[in-house]
């Protein structure tokens, strides 16, 4: 397990860093990780199958942050779509990425040159749904009344807190519309068996689950190998 | 309780179970012994806003429901019982 360092288009001044794990064979993954909560419940687990990858079947991994989010220096509140996408390629062209894997809403920024599998899409409105939602019962807790529909248009002119990520205006009414791209292979949480993490109130983990989606990503990227 | 009510009870009752083990990451053998009046949101600390938001989103997806804002107060979440409850009432409205 190593750090790499990277450049990031959204923070010129300072490489961004990647977390690696070297495998001996010629395929090199880039993972693009869950968005915000789902991104901390996830983070073992992403963390375990790159493990699983370089260790047992030979893929080398790197795992940056989305520019906002964990220990990027970006400020989330001036990302939107597009700079998430174009901070994932560059990171994409810095590692020579042959693969790309996803995990939940990472799904909506992954670059769009290589082949990608998903695991676990989500749009982003359902994201957004559950962050607006978790908001109302915390205010309500709190004895103050809000309204879905006035915090959406809060949302989409000046942004919002959500769950202590502050989320611009831009991001949040790309989030509103974005889809997983459809020609990605999609691997859902049937196929990994047991009860998903990302659901775990608090962060949680599976070696069985890292073990089944190891397995089936190296599969995946075996089978989509170019020539 | 007429057959087909009562065996719809049972299901939702199991579900809803199945989801709680999820969400709380508890054994199933833990989540079989609440009881109606077992306490849920501000009686168990992990279960924060986030993570009944959570909560609810599964319900949704699982019990094929739809959740209005308006729907969601304090004492529907407050135990077992009033949430499983609020389920059944959805369920046969749908």
């Amino acid at each position: 397990m190593d750090y790499i360092s990277w450049p990031d288009p959204t923070f010129p001044r300072e490489p961004a860093h990647a977390l690696a794990f070297e495998g001996a064979g010629p395929h090199r993954l880039l993972i693009v990780p869950a968005l915000f909560d789902e991104g901390n419940r996830l983070r073992r687990l992403t963390v375990e199958v790159q493990r699983r990858l370089a260790g047992r079947h030979t893929i080398t991994s790197v795992l940056p942050d989305l520019p906002g989010c964990n220990e990027s220096l970006a400020p989330l509140e001036a990302q939107d779509l597009a700079s998430w996408r174009g901070a994932m390629e560059a990171c994409t062209a810095h590692f020579g990425a042959t693969h790309v894997l996803t995990f939940r809403g990472g799904a909506l920024a992954a670059p769009r040159a290589l082949p990608a599998l998903h695991y676990a899409p989500v749009t982003g409105a359902a994201i957004l749904r559950q962050m607006l939602r978790a908001r109302l019962l915390s205010t309500r807790e709190a004895g103050r009344t809000e309204t879905r529909a006035r915090l959406e248009n809060l949302a989409r002119t000046k942004g919002l807190d959500l769950n202590g990520y502050r989320i611009g205006a831009r991001l949040f009414t790309d989030l509103e519309q974005a889809e997983p791209r459809g020609e990605a292979q999609d691997l859902p949480q049937s196929q990994i068996g047991g009860a998903a993490l990302w659901l775990r109130a608090e962060p949680g983990e599976s070696p069985e689950q890292a073990d089944t989606l190891a397995r089936a990503v190296a599969e995946w990227v075996e089978g989509s190998a170019r020539p | 309780m007429p057959v087909f009510e009562r065996a719809m009870a049972d299901t939702t009752d199991q579900t809803l179970r199945a989801i709680l083990t999820d969400v709380l990451g508890l054994a199933p053998e833990q989540t079989a012994t609440f009881e109606a009046d077992t306490g849920l949101f501000g009686h168990l600390p992990e279960l924060d806003s986030m993570a009944v938001a959570g909560l609810l989103t599964e319900i949704e997806d699982r019990f094929d429901i739809l959740i209005e804002d308006e729907d969601i107060d304090g004492e529907m979440l407050e135990t077992y019982g009033a949430l499983r409850a609020f389920v059944s009432a959805k369920t046969a409205q749908g």
